[in-house]
């Protein structure tokens, strides 16, 4: 196993300099550049200048070359909107933000979304199935601009000690957890119903039945291992989308998180701060990317990892 | 003998979305203790489903039993809370299923997967379990019980995986014990290791045996009596020399003129019972058999008969088998 999670890695590093190779293209015949601004005309000579000390007056082909070598070195380099800080104290300042927002957010759909989906697959078209499956409709259809509004105006609006937005204490990341958690929370939950369903129809669980263990042990102990699984599967990217921060939840709440940075870095062509939030979300994506297929074994003894692959 | 199981009128219909069912109309038999009764019919005559409301295993709804009792040591089981049955199955009665490669749990280690309902009804520590674990895949002749324990299903062949669903089926030593098609999914030699495995568990643990299959090579080896069931309805019964010997009803006959036989004719072609049982949405009231019976009279459309006794043992429903059938026969065959 250690060998394949080795092998992996190595495969990662190819992976990241594919994503590098492909953002920098596209990221360059966007037309436009950090310091061409519609609206005020810098003089030419400041201009040149700005250019000259970023290096972008040299030819592509240099400056990819250039990036690489700073990279390798883990320097994201300088940004190229803000004069105080560089793209590593940026990802260094609003990751923690966002990760500490989402890792709440993915506790709340862990907790509800399979419990939601199981209960919903146990009682089969009867009452609790129509409103878990209500509960998981609203979450995936509903955009999360529209639930974190709606939070705020029935929620933060009544309750006192809910406050409408801003960061600091435990009781600011309430509302923006919950409306960041419903999509994923709805998917497991739908996901789980499905498996769920499958699982209980399995010839194991009759067994497990006619060996006079209580109905509890039967769901816990032989149910929802089995059924985990798609659940997992889809936790790879759910996770590394929630630690990296939504750009519309931390809009609306006022949270100075990575996901501000990703939307506002695009419309300003701040190069730096692109590739550096991608090359650290693709960073994310693959390391969760791993752990979800190592987790699998611990699930599943059927899957075993080889150095072939999966 | 001493009845074990006895159950009498038993009907269970499923509800569905098209109306109901009626999966078993009207069934009574017994089992004596230490026998083995054999339960024969075709697919969908209604074998699993009276095994399975045996262990109330039936999920309910869509199931439901309309009538009957099933007295296991003369108690009513049918009667019982859901806590109740939890005592019963696994430590009274036990089943084995037929597809040993879907009847295991995959993500449990087969150690655990065999004590487990012993666990629970004696509180064993973990160490009592892991012998007695080794002690029953030595009894159903596992190799390297100590190395087997702790691993998961998949790395098993289908004839152990069905010698680990015996061994979790008599872990707690039961009275009864339902075996629903236990070697259908498996070769001809492992099915034959397989039968005599139960043989000699059943000398062992004096145990009682429903055995529940279509194959009649099978029924030969392991009964002392055997039941004929068609359409939810029982259609003979007998002991297993009876039946194979002197079938009164067609049904049995033609069950016994398919088996195939070494010394037949290469040119022959295999028989067949033509057609297909009847709809269980609307059962036919008279003899199920009726349209597919060579032998079928008018009467037999309109009434089913009552079970004619040849001998203590043996039974038949048939209108052939009426003491007054011989004057009436001829002439009315439809």
């Amino acid at each position: 196993m250690s060998k394949y999670v080795i092998k992996r890695l190595a495969m990662a590093i190819v992976t990241l300099w594919v994503i590098i190779t492909i953002t920098f293209i596209l990221m360059h015949s966007v037309p436009g550049d950090p310091f061409a601004n519609e609206n005020k005309r810098i003089p030419e000579a400041v201009y040149q200048n700005l250019l000259k000390k970023y290096g972008l007056d040299k030819p592509y082909s240099q400056q990819y070359l250039m990036y690489l070598k700073n990279i390798a070195r883990g320097d994201f380099g300088e940004s190229m909107k803000s004069n105080t800080e560089t793209v590593n104290e940026m990802i260094a300042r609003g990751f923690p933000v966002s990760a500490s927002l989402g890792l709440q957010a993915l506790l709340i759909a862990l907790i509800f979304g399979p419990a939601l989906g199981a209960i919903a697959a146990l009682y089969q078209n009867k009452f609790p199935d129509y409103i878990s499956m209500i509960i998981s409709i609203i979450g995936v259809s509903v955009p999360s601009f529209v639930m974190g509004t709606f939070l705020i105006q029935f929620v933060a609006r009544k309750v006192n000690w809910i406050p409408i937005g801003g960061w600091g204490e435990w009781r600011h990341t309430l509302l923006p957890s919950i409306a960041l958690a419903m999509m994923p929370l709805a998917q497991m939950a739908r996901l789980m119903r499905s498996s769920m369903l499958e699982v209980i129809g399995q010839d194991y669980i009759k067994t497990a039945k006619s060996k006079g263990i209580s109905k509890s042990a039967v769901i816990l102990k032989h149910s929802v291992r089995n059924a985990i699984l798609p659940i997992v599967s889809i936790l790879g990217t759910t996770i590394s989308n929630l630690l990296v921060g939504s750009f519309v939840i931390e809009k609306i709440f006022g949270i100075p998180g990575l996901g501000m940075f990703f939307t506002t870095s695009i419309y300003n062509r701040d190069y730096t701060l692109i590739m550096g939030i991608t090359v650290f979300y693709a960073i994310i994506l693959i390391l969760m990317l791993l752990f979800v297929d190592v987790a699998y074994t611990l699930i599943d003894p059927r899957i075993r990892l080889t150095e072939e692959g999966r | 003998m001493e009845k074990l199981l006895e159950v009498k009128d038993l009907a269970v219909s499923f509800q569905t979305f098209f109306g109901e069912v009626e999966a078993v109309r009207g069934v009574s038999f017994h089992v004596n203790k230490k026998e083995t009764v054999a339960l024969v019919g075709e697919s969908g005559c209604g074998k699993s489903v009276t095994a399975s409301s045996i262990m109330q295993l039936l999920p309910m709804p869509p199931a439901f039993y309309k009538s009957g009792q099933i007295l296991f040591e003369g108690e009513d089981i049918i009667k019982k809370s859901e806590k109740e049955m939890q005592q019963i199955r696994g430590s009274q009665i036990s089943m084995i299923f037929q597809d040993p490669m879907t009847s295991l749990n995959p993500t449990m280690k087969i150690g655990k997967q065999i004590v487990e309902g012993l666990v629970k009804n004696k509180k064993l520590s973990p160490s009592e379990a892991e012998k007695k674990a080794i002690d029953m895949l030595n009894l159903v002749s596992v190799p390297q019980p100590e190395k087997r324990i702790k691993q998961y299903p998949h790395e098993f062949s289908g004839g152990m995986r069905q010698r680990v669903m015996i061994a979790i089926a008599m872990v707690s030593n039961p009275k009864l014990l339902i075996a629903d098609e236990p070697t259908t999914a498996l070769d001809v030699t492992v099915q034959a290791q397989i039968l005599d495995l139960m043989k000699e568990i059943q000398n062992q643990f004096d145990t009682s045996i429903i055995l529940i299959t279509h194959d009649l090579g099978v029924v030969a080896d392991m009964s002392d009596r055997v039941i004929v069931m068609y359409a939810g309805q029982l259609m003979e019964e007998g002991t297993v020399y009876e039946i194979f010997k002197n079938p009164k009803h067609p049904y049995t006959r033609k069950l016994l003129g398919s088996v195939p036989r070494l010394d037949m004719d290469r040119s022959e072609s295999l028989h067949s019972i033509e057609g297909t049982p009847p709809d269980l949405y609307a059962p036919p009231k008279g003899c199920p058999f009726f349209d597919r019976c060579d032998e079928a009279m008018v009467i037999c459309k309109e009434y089913m008969p009552e079970r004619e006794y040849h001998t203590d043992t043996h039974y038949s429903c048939c209108w052939l088998n009426h003491p007054m059938a011989k004057s009436v026969a001829e002439g009315s065959v439809v």
